[in-house]
């Protein structure tokens, strides 16, 4: 563990230091090759000039051979291994493609993606912002806000267990100490084992990331919120709106913009939650969705690398309109800048 | 936002109420295993966590000592002893013989089980068995008795999870990954940022459209790639593929996309004015970057480098693909979702290796949370 240790720091020293390294040295070699300073006038804006050409590409050189190997990289080569067999060596055509949709497992995944997208996003979203809205009206709002905020720092599996604990079931009769089922029990209902309930245990997984990612929306439309002027919420109380007229027609209307960022960002989330099916329920009872499926053919039976390409093609695909969007609005926002 | 919407005592009232309620739903889940990794394992079992501080009833089964421990006093044969034997002394509230009315008889008063047997269980667990023959048989009488213990709160449950079921170990392993993994991608991003807000080179738009669209490519396309590839480059060195390397550098690729993101738009709003006067007192941009800008962005390195310290934490995916299994790889995470597998009901070692797993985010996240709600406002384009 010693070593373990020391060379984590040695590590951070190599890597941090290699940076320096590379950054000053390569900006030392330039100002040799090209000097600028001490050569006469016309020479040293021609080196000038070629200075700015190079030095761009040394800054972003390191940035963009990283992000070549751990991303470009792989979108190409995974999209080439949607089309080959199990070990990624004979080429199959679209076979994968029609396993996919003929495997009811990948079926029952596609349905669950989709109720996953129809309810998390809209969930986060409208939860956000009622306790927005509501927090900005109290003296404790901050604190609520951090509190319901929290979830945000806990990883996937630790939320799972926390949930899990909740959704704890013990027969009939029994003392019970998930307090999910002691709460049916206590006013006379029947416990019930949440997480193997046919259809429903999706949503008692979707709770979870509901609960993790509020917090995520509330703070972003809080925000918002915040930068509603003051005059348009005034005209409408002199003109006698109420408050639930105020919330709709005044200041949801003025932060379109905001919800449609966070919509789109839980729901690229949605698309890749894979810890709490893991740790919840490994798929069982039909609760799988794609980005667990994709990890479970990566390894099942020695890995089927044909079939979980394709089926992180999928994912992929569903990503690409708000990918899309994205990058437009980026240009628009950004301009010539 | 100041503006009050709905005066009326009741209706503040009601707003009071309400984001009461949703505080408790989103606190109560977290509060339940911190309190339950605190309770000693046996009434962890017994009563919901929520009855911590009360005392906790379980009916439990014993044996009475075997015939060959009788003694004969005043014409009559006694076995007398003590339930619990040497061990944790409960309080007994009522106890029976039969398996179906387990709490017959209140503890202290003397049961009559026929042909002149008697039993008495006293609360402490004293018993006294009399009976005008002679006991036989080398089995004792069965008893069933309902027992209260009072609240006991105990850290006997994080001794067990960090030094003997691996958590501690994890624990390092996670630091391990993480520290590096945050560090790294730092000044590799702020370097690549400076020249993309304020550098002019052809490709310059380009490369933004190609790092914007990276931000949302699922992690999912990236795995069985770098698999091959790691698995390639393991073979071809003659080394093990799965390398705290390994998981440095794909953090550090993963992480990147988001840092160049947020630290472009944060770098980009600085004044031009500085830029200028700089370049004009003949500052290159390395010189700029170094003097004026890093120390400019601060806040937003902070930024990132809480989001990447919390996402490479509590990652679990990329742990999985890239690191063992084994106690000198297994990260905290991946030894949380291994602990559920095998040590399913054992709430005891579940609810207190989850508390060991959340508290650093937790602590990163209370002591910092202005940079991390900044970084949250800058960078909601990310998809997590």
């Amino acid at each position: 563990m010693a070593a373990q240790i020391f060379s984590a720091i040695f590590v951070i020293i190599v890597g941090v230091g290699g940076c320096v390294a590379y950054f000053w040295g390569a900006n030392k070699l330039v100002d040799l090759i090209f000097p600028s300073r001490g050569v006469a006038g016309a020479a040293a804006i021609d080196n000038l000039r070629r200075q700015g050409l190079v030095r761009p590409w040394l800054f972003v050189g390191p940035a963009m051979i990283i992000l070549t190997i751990y991303l470009i990289y792989p979108v190409v080569e995974t999209l080439r291994l949607s089309f080959l067999d199990r070990g990624g060596i004979n080429f199959v055509g679209f076979a994968n493609y029609e396993w996919a949709f003929g495997d009811r497992e990948f079926r029952n995944s596609i349905l669950n993606n989709i109720v996953w997208l129809a309810v998390v996003p809209a969930a986060c979203t409208f939860l956000g912002l009622i306790i927005a809205v509501l927090t900005d009206k109290i003296w404790w709002g901050t604190i609520a806000k951090s509190l319901i905020f929290l979830p945000l720092a806990i990883s996937f599996v630790g939320a799972s267990v926390i949930w899990k604990f909740i959704y704890e079931y013990r027969g009939e009769g029994q003392t019970q100490i998930g307090l999910l089922n002691a709460i049916i029990q206590h006013f006379g209902g029947q416990p019930q084992v949440w997480i193997s309930l046919p259809f429903w245990n999706n949503f008692f997984l979707m709770v979870i990331l509901i609960w993790i990612q509020t917090g995520f929306a509330m703070v972003i439309l809080s925000s918002a919120l915040r930068g509603i002027p003051e005059e348009t919420l005034e005209a409408a109380v002199i003109d006698g709106a109420n408050p639930f007229q105020i919330f709709w027609k005044i200041m949801v209307p003025q932060i379109w913009g905001t919800i449609a960022v966070v919509w789109t960002t839980i729901t690229i989330l949605v698309l890749k939650v894979f810890d709490i099916v893991l740790t919840m329920t490994n798929g069982q009872w039909n609760s799988q969705v794609l980005a667990n499926l994709m990890f479970d053919w990566m390894f099942r039976g020695g890995g089927d690398f044909g079939r979980g390409a394709t089926i992180a093609i999928i994912i992929m695909i569903a990503v690409i309109p708000i990918m899309v969007w994205n990058i437009r609005q980026a240009n628009k926002e950004t301009g010539g800048h | 936002m100041a503006v009050a919407t709905g005066n009326s005592f009741a209706s503040r009232f009601g707003v009071h109420i309400a984001v009461f309620i949703f505080v408790a739903i989103w606190t109560i889940p977290t509060l339940g295993i911190l309190a339950s990794s605190l309770r000693d394992k046996d009434q962890i079992i017994a009563s919901g966590w929520w009855n911590s501080f009360s005392s906790s009833t379980q009916t439990e089964a014993g044996r009475l000592p075997a015939a060959s421990t009788q003694v004969e006093k005043d014409g009559k044969f006694v076995l007398q002893g003590n339930i619990f034997g040497d061990g944790a002394h409960r309080n007994i509230s009522a106890f029976g013989v039969k398996s179906a009315a387990p709490t017959q008889y209140p503890a202290g008063t003397s049961a009559d089980l026929g042909d002149g047997v008697t039993l008495q269980l006293n609360a402490d667990g004293s018993f006294v068995m009399a009976s005008p023959k002679a006991f036989e048989g080398d089995r004792g009488q069965r008893v069933y008795y309902a027992s209260s213990a009072p609240p006991k709160f105990t850290t006997d449950n994080y001794k067990t999870v960090l030094f003997s079921e691996g958590i501690g170990r994890s624990f390092m392993n996670s630091l391990t990954v993480t520290i590096p993994a945050t560090v790294i991608p730092i000044l590799i991003a702020a370097f690549a940022a400076y020249a993309l807000a304020w550098m002019r080179f052809p490709g310059r738009a380009l490369l933004i459209a190609v790092i914007i669209g990276l931000l949302v490519v699922p992690l999912q396309m990236s795995l069985i790639p770098l698999l091959k590839l790691y698995n390639g480059v393991g073979a071809f060195f003659g080394m093990p593929s799965k390398t705290y390397l390994g998981i440095w550098l794909a953090h550090t690729g993963f992480g990147l996309p988001f840092a160049i993101y947020l630290l472009r738009s944060y770098i980009a709003g600085l004044p031009r004015e500085i830029m200028e006067s700089a370049r004009i007192d003949g500052a290159s941009d390395f010189e700029i970057f170094v003097k004026i800008v890093l120390p400019l962005s601060f806040p937003v390195l902070a930024s990132f480098a809480i989001f990447q310290f919390l996402w490479v934490w509590n990652d679990l995916l990329v742990a999985m693909v890239f690191l063992g299994t084994e106690a000198d790889q297994i990260v905290l995470t991946a030894k949380l979702n291994a602990l559920l597998g095998s040590r399913g009901g054992d709430w005891e070692i579940l609810t207190t290796s989850a508390f060991v797993t959340i508290i650093v985010p937790l602590i990163v996240f209370f002591s910092l949370q202005r940079y991390f709600v900044r970084g949250l406002l800058a960078g909601s384009v990310k998809g997590g």
